[in-house]
């Protein structure tokens, strides 16, 4: 009986290494692997992008898919949290043994699942995180987005230049390497350019209360402030800065792009605040607007910023293979790193030697909780 | 001065919700000498009570007069959600285990404390949802330059009645005479004839209740509500009861009223890392130098 149970307990092991040891050569398929945070405060990051890449392959699958093999995806959740992002990076490449890793939008998370993707040398594109350090951790590392410096320097000039205000607060998550990292690059450079800065105040991502800081900075009579945080926490600020009688404009960066900023009693609150993204679904430009078509139709919603960058970044891994011929990471890494000129839905990718892409920035204006085109700001 | 009058308002209307979820430790550990780390929990419950029936509700958009009226239906309608959880948990959970080692209740309400947390997480999902706006808040007092909106004067204010309800309940009523007899004396209550299960039954309703309540009044003024919303909400106020003197009503109050306050100057003033370390090392001070808390009594373990 006990020796019944041990070969029992043996054959089941045997089968599941047998069963996970088939994932191991792909077959006739390409696993591409994905995380992001499809729960959680930013679940809507997650989501978009999911979205937006589940788009390309589809499209790529019906066209005929990759190197004669289809291209299969394994999305997993982080829930926005980088310890998380690390077990789900990990589970990809060892588990289901993915040949490249798309992901995150949060730049914390993504610098929790890039070490490991160098680590293993395998390709990681994240579609939307802007710190810088992201990509600085290795050259398995890219991204098709512009990052914080040159963000920084958008807001400060259109605060300066087109808004021409001049003294403005700073609100930043310090949790978060993104906020906290745009903080610095936009202190730095609106200090720079003439502005001045009067008052800097911080909160904890989750915290409920912000009234302690908004009063403070309410104190110092900004004129304008930037908050380069998440849409959940831009949602409570906004709120709370109308309640205590701060009037002036919110200035905000691409973590404010989700349909839930302006959810509820923020739909006012945000009237009339501006932020910077990557993308305007107002533009005119035809690849935009097909991408527009394409997503409605498949999810019944509008995309937004996450969505199309997901999607470029799934084409531009998709055009790396293809040039390589093959899923070889290292050699998929380096077709990524030679991609020029490559158009993408959000406009021309070229991706340069710090493994970033150099792309235009938008600056979009609330209005009755929908996002209007204001202007763009070239590289 | 006028950024300083706005830090108080502020606190004050954080501390009233602190000290309505306090009540509810203080008046549970006053009956049964035990902490009810699900408490927290009930609280978010409330919450989540108000948003569904605010979406229920959402059909009759009113205003004016009227919208207060609905906010208080669903005000009420939350506190019997929490009420009858309340109860439940306590009848499920607490009651079996009432001759039980302490730890083992204790480590219990921790176990109800996940349940909630996780089990709220599959049932609403974990994505913050914001909260309906039962009541416009327009800004009532403008001195100098420090606007006081209507919600946080709401906030304080419902805060304040239910508070004084719940010291004439306690002080004027049968039920509350005999919640002091048992507080004081489980055993001679009982040989007295007072009904202990009923009591404790009563105690949980009401201690629910407000926390349900405080589980309103949180969502009018901070917007977004999560199942894990109730955590470190539950935390401070478990400080706060403990700085008052654990078991004691009008200590907890007072307690949740001075952790509001520090909490938002600490905020305006210092720097937002420290507030939290500040309200848990006052916890730690209370602990080493005054166990008893501000407004508590030594009690003197009889052998």
């Amino acid at each position: 009986m006990r020796n019944l149970f041990f070969s029992m307990i043996a054959l089941t092991a045997i089968a599941i290494f047998t069963i996970s040891g088939c994932n191991k050569g792909g077959g006739d398929e390409i696993l591409i692997g994905e995380y992001g945070s499809l729960t959680g405060p930013n679940a809507t990051f997650g989501i978009s992008s999911t979205n937006g890449l589940k788009l390309a392959v589809e499209e790529l699958n019906n066209a005929g898919g990759l190197l004669n093999k289809k291209v299969k995806l394994i999305t997993y959740d982080d829930q926005g949290k980088p310890s998380e992002a690390q077990t789900v990076v990990q589970r990809l490449i060892k588990n289901d043994n993915v040949v490249a890793v798309i992901g995150e939008v949060a730049s914390s998370n993504s610098k929790a699942g890039a070490p490991i993707c160098q680590q293993n040398k395998i390709p990681m594109i994240t579609p939307a995180s802007t710190n810088p350090e992201v990509t600085a951790i290795g050259d398995y590392i890219f991204r098709v987005c512009f990052i914080d410096p040159f963000q920084a320097t958008v807001v400060s000039k259109f605060i300066l230049n087109t808004l021409k205000l001049k003294k403005v607060a700073l609100l930043k998550d310090v949790k978060n390497a993104y906020s906290t990292g745009l903080a610095d690059f936009f202190e730095k450079e609106f200090k720079n350019m003439g502005g001045e800065i009067v008052e800097v105040q911080s909160f904890s991502a989750g915290d409920k209360d912000f009234k302690a800081q908004l009063t403070s900075i309410k104190a110092k009579n900004p004129e304008a402030i930037f908050i380069p945080a998440y849409y959940t926490d831009v949602n409570l600020i906004s709120i709370q800065a109308r309640e205590i009688g701060l009037t002036v404009p919110l200035i905000g960066s691409d973590g404010w792009e989700s349909e839930k900023l302006t959810e509820g009693k923020a739909k006012d609150a945000l009237e009339g605040c501006y932020f910077s993204t990557h993308v305007s679904t107002e533009n005119p430009d035809p690849k935009i607007q097909e991408f527009i078509k394409k997503y409605k139709a498949k999810y019944n919603a509008m995309p937004d910023a996450m969505a199309f960058l997901a999607y470029d970044a799934g084409l531009i891994l998709f055009e790396a293979m293809k040039k390589a011929g093959t899923t070889d990471p290292e050699k998929v890494k380096n077709e990524l790193a030679k991609i020029k000129d490559f158009s993408g839905v959000t406009g021309k990718i070229s991706i340069n030697e710090q493994r970033n892409a150099i792309k235009p920035a938008v600056i979009l204006e609330i209005k009755g909780g929908q996002f209007k085109f204001k202007e763009t700001v070239q590289p | 001065m006028t950024e300083f009058i706005q830090q108080v308002f502020n606190g004050l209307s954080l501390g009233s919700i602190y000290a309505l979820i306090a009540l509810g430790y203080t008046m549970i550990y006053g009956i049964l000498r035990f902490i009810n780390f699900a408490h927290g929990d009930v609280f978010m419950i409330g919450a989540f009570s108000g948003y569904y029936l605010g979406i229920l509700f959402a059909f009759a958009t009113v205003s004016g007069i009227a919208s207060i009226g609905m906010a208080l239906l669903i005000m009420l309608g939350a506190m019997i959600v929490t009420g009858a959880l309340g109860f439940t948990i306590e009848k499920l959970v607490y009651k079996p285990l009432r001759k039980s080692p302490k730890l083992t209740i204790l480590i219990t309400a921790i176990g109800v404390s996940l349940f909630l947390e996780y089990g709220g997480q599959l049932v609403f999902g974990a994505d913050p949802k914001s909260f309906p706006s039962l009541l416009e808040n327009k800004p009532l007092i403008n001195l100098s330059g420090a606007v006081i909106g209507s919600n946080p004067v709401v906030v304080l204010l419902t805060a304040g009645i239910l508070m004084v309800g719940l010291r004439l309940i306690v002080m004027k009523t049968k039920i509350g005479t005999a919640m002091r007899a048992v507080s004081y004396n489980p055993t001679a209550a009982s040989l007295m004839g007072i009904n202990i299960n009923a009591v404790i039954s009563f105690t949980f309703i009401i201690g629910s209740s407000l926390a349900g309540a405080a589980g309103i009044l949180y969502g009018l003024n901070y917007p977004s509500i999560d199942p894990l919303m109730g955590i470190l909400p539950g935390l401070k106020a478990f400080v706060a009861a403990v700085l008052g003197g654990i078991g004691n009503i009008p200590g907890a109050a007072l307690g949740g009223m001075i952790i509001g306050l520090l909490e938002t100057f600490v905020t305006g003033y210092i720097s937002p890392t420290y507030r939290d370390a500040i309200a848990f090392g006052i916890l730690i001070l209370i602990l080493l130098f005054k166990p008893t808390g501000l407004l508590g009594k030594k009690e003197i373990e009889k052998v």
